[in-house]
């Protein structure tokens, strides 16, 4: 083969594979027919929204389910949703809903009251081991029933006078249910549905799947394929359908941050909930209009165990607290944005902002050090952070451990486990210190503080405070929302006196999103409204 | 020949049964427990969904009762998705990376035997060091950097594939080429050893001497000599690609099995692992009996010494 005949075969071969290899991009096609595909993150566990848990179920059952009331991304206002309107009894113990007299199951069944009993019913059912059921405790004897404590579903506060009625009467008065009636734990399943796949308390019963699986949302549940993909369709039989905008919704399981970012950028995906820390800084200079960078509710940070010498001393946790530069970790190690934390509860939650803040004072730092014993970090025993295996753990954990080193002259030993190994050492208390992250529930003050109380399962610390779990009791029990908040200034005033947490940042969300996205709004939440979403490109 | 076969296969019984046994107890020594996260559920939840999946009987009972339900073909319940059985997941996710894994050898075979083949022949020149310093360097360079760099050079920068994804033809293009690299770079060193060796022998002189050409020398004499430490590698390389790659399927986002394999582990999702790890065992004991048999009938000194 002479050297020109290989020279067009090789131009030829390339044209072949170039002239068929141009395509329309996904997000193109999307845009046209108004399908949305977005980056989830992960493979949600189950479409049940009483059994799935977490941020990427979430995600999708707010697309096949509504609850009573809706959240207004945008603002975080409430507005109706199954529910058309609601009243407050005046002492704030019963909620009267009036459900919408248009609501239809997607397969046409009308939606009543007994539908949302029997759904709650089925969420306290013991058997069922749900692990949000404790969303619903507020009401009257949810706890107990769902406990075991009581057996009779007729005495706990879910009552349907009509089918177009629903009443739940609580314990004593929670000015935050409304911000907890959001969450999936309150939206309706069709139990009657359920019973034709199973028990309905059996929680590996498989109704939530394509075909079988029946919701009120906007959209219903057209395929689910494990790692590849989730589709849901636009639901004729919903009671607004007429203003959703959206045809179809593609929820992709990539959970890999890097090949998440590498479909962004080739145009199959008009979303990413989180871009990498490198990425994060490249797009930002780079290419601001795909990058939005907003704070959730979550707070990174470190657990104290205050059974264990040296950290059983409330100085050197103080001093420990006070000897390192947050605005440095958040600035130049995480680099998306975070805000150092200065106090346990993110600012504004609900309204409620920590008036009391921690302060970063190094000598101050030093003198409690030497009064607990340890001048100039003398005779200070080796101290383990504890971390699971992740990058950016671990780039915290050694920059605290330079700091200590370089302000306290303590060495601190860094001591990293893989995932279930770290929160089995956790949860034994078999740490001194160790790295802990938490993500509010719904928009209140409680979902953070209530964490720390004696017997809560999160707390981990052996940190026990009579005085803190006497103000959390209060303030839950209270409806005065003044009185509530003072008591929680109070609480987390003690938290950060006695110090068995050490706040470090709170969190932000990295979201790469194509400006043709329409009717997207960052929230503290980092919920959607796919009901008011829909695809328009810009004009070129 | 039947015998040998019959035999092998009863072999494999105690070995899966002890690779079950030391599966189990190395799963439930672990530290850490298939509901644990950093939300903790309640004590009673907890409870319930441990009395649910019968993680609340004595240990040697659980093990006798899996062993019971493996008898029987049920791999059991995933604790990780609820509502699916272990069954189920790898009757979805196993075509994908078996038909993966296919596309792969393919690779593999025709780039790794063609280059092995021609480099034999034309040993010591540049048809010999090119295809073998690629080699060399498809085995050094892993498959997490080279699924990027094919990514980035013809998804994003050229535009003729998807960056990741499993839903068109076009799809398979990049992750075949990605995981049969490896394999490919092996193929050939070993095809390229074996050739040289076969290519050196006193029959194959004759050959040449009586005038046979270098297709016929290289296909109808030489092959079935040359292929054979091929073939070795193959039964449990094939067991290993078949049964799907962690990070191809992650680089990829391929819904295969090779990341249930690893992700269950870290979910301590204990009969996904036990499935998952039996299901690869059965393979590899599997391919390994089939390159017995094909070494058996492709080297006539092995039928010998049965």
């Amino acid at each position: 083969m002479n050297v020109p005949r290989k020279l067009y075969l090789t131009i030829l071969c390339l044209t072949i594979v170039a002239g068929c290899g141009k395509r329309e991009r996904l997000v193109d096609i999307g845009n046209r027919n108004q399908e949305l595909r977005i980056n989830n993150y992960g493979e949600p566990s189950s479409l049940d929204p009483q059994i799935g848990i977490g941020q990427l179920e979430h995600n999708v059952s707010i697309a096949l389910y509504e609850g009573l009331v809706t959240v207004d991304t945008k603002d975080l206002s409430l507005h109706p949703g199954a529910a058309e309107s609601w009243n407050i009894s005046p002492d704030e113990k019963v909620y009267t809903f009036h459900l919408r007299k248009n609501g239809r199951w997607s397969n046409g069944e009308p939606i009543t009251a007994r539908d949302f009993v029997e759904s709650y019913h089925r969420i306290l059912t013991p058997a069922l081991a749900a692990q949000y059921s404790y969303m619903l405790y507020p009401v009257e004897n949810a706890e107990a029933f769902n406990t075991g404590k009581i057996t009779n579903f007729d005495e706990v506060g879910f009552k349907a006078p009509d089918d177009y009625t629903l009443q739940v009467t609580l314990h004593s008065p929670a000015p935050y249910l409304l911000s907890m009636v959001i969450h999936e734990s309150w939206f309706p399943v069709p139990i009657s549905v359920i019973k034709k796949y199973g028990a309905p308390d059996d929680r590996t019963n498989p109704w939530a799947r394509p075909g079988t699986c029946v919701g009120n949302g906007p959209f219903v549940l057209k395929e689910w394929t494990m790692n590849s993909h989730i589709l849901v369709e636009k639901n004729p039989t919903y009671w607004d359908a007429q203003n959703v905008r959206l045809n179809k919704i593609y929820f992709d399981p990539t959970e890999d941050e890097d090949t998440a970012e590498r479909m962004f950028r080739s145009g199959q995906l008009h979303g990413i909930p989180q871009a990498s820390p490198s990425k994060v800084a490249f797009y930002r200079k780079n290419k601001p209009n795909l990058i939005k960078v907003y704070p959730i509710l979550a707070i990174y940070f470190y657990k104290f165990n205050v059974t264990r010498p040296p950290v059983n001393d409330k100085r050197v946790r103080k001093a420990l607290t006070m000897a390192i530069d947050r605005r440095a970790i958040a600035d130049t190690i995480m680099r998306a944005g975070e805000e150092p934390a200065f106090f346990f509860t993110p600012p504004n939650t609900g309204g409620y902002t920590c008036q009391t803040k921690l302060s970063e004072d190094v000598a101050e730092a030093r003198r409690l050090l030497a009064e607990a014993g340890y001048p100039d970090g003398r005779n200070f025993p080796k101290v383990e952070v504890l971390f699971n295996i992740m990058q950016a753990h671990k780039a915290v954990a050694e920059a605290l451990q330079q700091m200590w080193k370089k302000n306290l002259n303590v060495d601190i030993v860094l001591h990293n486990e893989e995932w279930k190994v770290y929160l089995d050492s956790m949860m034994h208390t078999n740490y001194s210190m160790g790295r802990a992250g938490w993500v509010g529930d719904y928009v209140d003050p409680s979902t953070f503080l209530d964490t720390m109380t004696t017997d809560s399962g999160n707390n981990e610390t052996g940190w026990s405070n009579a005085e803190y779990d006497r103000l959390i009791h209060l303030a839950s029990n209270t409806g005065d929302q003044a009185a509530r908040y003072a008591a929680y200034q109070k609480a987390e005033a003690i938290l950060l006196d006695e110090m068995p947490v050490m706040p470090i940042y709170f969190y932000t969300i990295p979201r790469l999103i194509l400006p043709c996205v329409r009717g997207w709004y960052p929230n503290v939440l980092d919920t959607y409204n796919f009901k008011t979403m829909y695809l328009e490109p810009e004009e070129n | 020949m039947l015998r040998f076969i019959a035999r092998r296969l009863l072999e494999t019984i105690p070995v899966l049964f002890i690779i079950a046994t030391v599966t189990f107890f190395m799963m439930h020594g672990a530290p850490g427990g298939p509901f644990d996260s950093e939300k903790k559920p309640g004590p009673e939840v907890l409870a319930r969904m441990k009395a649910h999946y019968g993680l609340d009987k004595p240990l040697f009972q659980q093990y006798l009762l899996q062993m019971k339900h493996l008898l029987q073909g049920d791999l059991g319940p995933s604790f990780k998705y609820p509502g699916r059985s272990v069954n189920e997941i790898i009757a979805v996710s196993f075509p994908v990376s078996l038909e993966l894994g296919c596309e792969a050898l393919v690779v593999a075979l025709v780039f790794g035997l063609a280059a092995g083949m021609v480099a034999s022949l034309k040993q010591n020149s540049a048809w010999d060091h090119v295809p073998m310093s690629l080699a060399m360097a498809g085995l050094c360079v892993p498959t997490f950097v080279m699924g990027p760099l094919l990514i980035s050079a013809f998804a994003i920068h050229m535009d003729w594939f998807n960056a990741a994804g499993w839903f068109f033809p076009r799809d398979r293009v990049l992750p075949a080429l990605t995981l049969g690299a490896y394999y490919a770079a092996y193929v050939a060193r070993l095809t390229r050893g074996g050739f040289l060796e076969i290519l050196n022998q006193d029959y194959i002189r004759t050959a040449r001497a009586k005038g046979a050409g270098g297709a016929r020398i290289l296909f109808k004499h030489a092959l079935r000599g040359g292929i054979l430490p091929v073939v070795s590698f193959l039964g449990p390389a094939v067991a290993g690609l078949l049964t799907g790659s962690f990070v191809v399927e992650t680089i990829f986002g391929i819904p295969g099995l090779g990341r249930y394999f690893v992700m269950a582990a870290f979910n301590r999702d204990y009969f996904m692992v036990m499935g998952s790890v039996l299901f690869y065992a059965c393979f590899v004991v599997a391919f390994n009996l089939a390159t017995d048999i094909v070494l058996v009938w492709l080297n006539p000194k092995l039928r010998f010494e049965e």
